[in-house]
C-alpha cells in the first residue's frame, strides 16, 4: 500500500512528523508554560498559599520525580535501540517507559486520594484549583503518552516505523521536563 | 532499501550529526541519569535547611539544570536544526510576554489609582486561617480543605 506523502516527506530538512511533535511541544509549552506562570505569580501574591502548600507529599512528589526521570532514560534507550535498527530491544524499554507511566498514575492516585479524602479538593481555595489543574493536565499527558508509546512498541516489535520510537521518546522527554518544574512548584516551595 | 528501513535512515538523518545517529552508547545515558538522580536528591534535601536562598538555588535552580540536561542530552536539542530552536524560543518568549503583562496586576493588590479589595480579603483570611490553624491541633488531619477562595 502506498504511504500518505507526509510520511516520508522531509520539511526543511526536518521528517514531517518530527516536525509536527516539536510544533506539539511548542504549543504545550504555551500551554503548561501559561499554567506554571499563573501559578507562580498568584503564589508571589499569596503568602497564604504557603500553608496550603504544607499539605503536599513531598516524598511522594519526589518519587515521582524519579519515576519519570527513569521513564526518560529508558526513552532514550529505546530510541537508542531503534537507531540501531533493533525493533524488539526498542518495544522492550518502551514497554518499561510505559510501565513507569502507570507507576506515575498509582502513585498520583494514592496521593490524590488522601487528598480529597483529607478535605483539600479543587474547590476548596485558588492553591488547590491550580494544583489539580497543573497535576491533571499533566496526567493526562501522561496517560496519552502510555497509550501511543503501547502502539508505537507494538510496531517496533514488528520492525515497523522505528522512525516513531524518537518522536513518542520527544514527548515523553518533555512530560518529563514539565514535571520537573511543577515538582518544586507544588511539592517543594512551601 | 524497505519502506520500514528508509524511515528509518531519514529519522536518523536530520539529527545533525556527520553520521546522522547521536553516536551515545547506552552508558552516556545512564551516567546522565545518575547525575540527575543526584540532582533530585539534592532538591529535596536543599530546602530541609530552612534557608531561602538554599531553597531557591537547590529547588529552583537545580530544576533548570536538570531541565537543561534533559534536553540536551535526552532530546538531543543541541544538535537539531536553527528552525527547532526558533520554534521552542518565540513560544518561550509568548510566555514571557503573557507573564510579563499580567503578573504586576495578579502579585500587586494595590497601586497609585486602584486597590484589589477581594484579593487582599482573601489574603487576610488565609494568614488568619492559618495562625489558626498553628495555635490548634497543627496536624493535617482537619480535613477542612485549607480555608478562603
Amino acid at each position: 500500500m502506498q504511504k500518505p506523502i507526509a510520511t516520508n516527506r522531509s520539511s526543511m530538512g526536518i521528517p514531517t512528523g518530527k516536525l509536527a511533535v516539536w510544533w506539539v511541544i511548542g504549543s504545550e509549552i504555551v500551554i503548561f508554560g501559561g499554567i506554571l506562570a499563573s501559578y507562580l505569580m498568584h503564589r508571589l501574591g499569596h503568602p497564604e498559599w504557603a500553608n496550603y502548600a504544607q499539605h503536599t507529599n513531598t516524598m511522594a512528589g519526589a518519587f515521582n520525580t524519579l519515576v519519570l526521570l527513569t521513564s526518560s532514560l529508558t526513552a532514550v534507550l529505546a530510541h537508542n535501540a531503534a537507531e540501531r535498527g533493533d525493533g524488539k530491544r526498542a518495544a522492550n524499554f518502551l514497554l518499561l517507559t510505559v510501565g513507569g507511566a502507570v507507576t506515575f498514575l498509582i502513585v498520583k492516585g494514592f496521593e490524590w486520594n488522601y487528598e480529597i479524602t483529607h478535605g483539600y479538593v479543587i474547590s476548596s481555595n485558588q492553591f488547590w484549583s491550580f494544583y489539580y489543574t497543573a497535576a491533571g493536565v499533566h496526567a493526562m499527558h501522561v496517560i496519552a503518552g502510555a497509550i501511543l508509546m503501547v502502539w508505537v512498541s507494538t510496531l517496533a516489535r514488528k520492525g515497523q516505523e522505528l522512525q516513531r520510537v524518537e518522536l513518542i521518546g520527544l514527548y515523553w522527554h518533555f512530560v518529563d521536563l514539565v514535571w520537573i518544574f511543577l515538582f518544586p512548584l507544588l511539592y517543594i516551595a512551601k | 532499501m524497505s519502506e520500514h528501513a528508509h524511515d528509518h535512515d531519514q529519522s536518523g538523518a536530520d539529527q545533525g550529526g556527520d553520521d546522522g545517529h547521536h553516536g551515545h552508547p547506552d552508558s552516556h545515558y545512564i551516567k546522565i541519569w545518575a547525575i540527575l538522580c543526584v540532582l533530585l536528591m539534592i532538591s529535596v534535601l536543599g530546602p530541609e535547611l530552612g534557608v531561602q536562598l538554599v531553597t531557591l538555588i537547590t529547588a529552583f535552580g537545580i530544576a533548570f539544570v536538570k531541565a537543561y540536561m534533559v534536553a540536551k542530552n535526552f532530546m538531543h536539542l543541541d544538535v537539531e536544526k536553527p528552525i527547532i530552536h526558533y520554534i521552542l524560543g518565540t513560544c518561550l518568549v509568548f510566555m514571557v510576554l503573557f507573564f510579563s503583562a499580567v503578573a504586576p496586576d495578579v502579585m500587586e493588590h494595590d497601586g497609585s489609582n486602584w486597590e484589589h479589595l477581594t484579593a487582599k480579603q482573601v489574603v487576610a483570611d488565609g494568614l488568619e486561617a492559618m495562625e489558626a490553624e498553628q495555635g490548634g491541633h497543627g496536624d493535617d488531619d482537619h480535613g477542612d480543605g485549607g480555608g478562603g477562595h
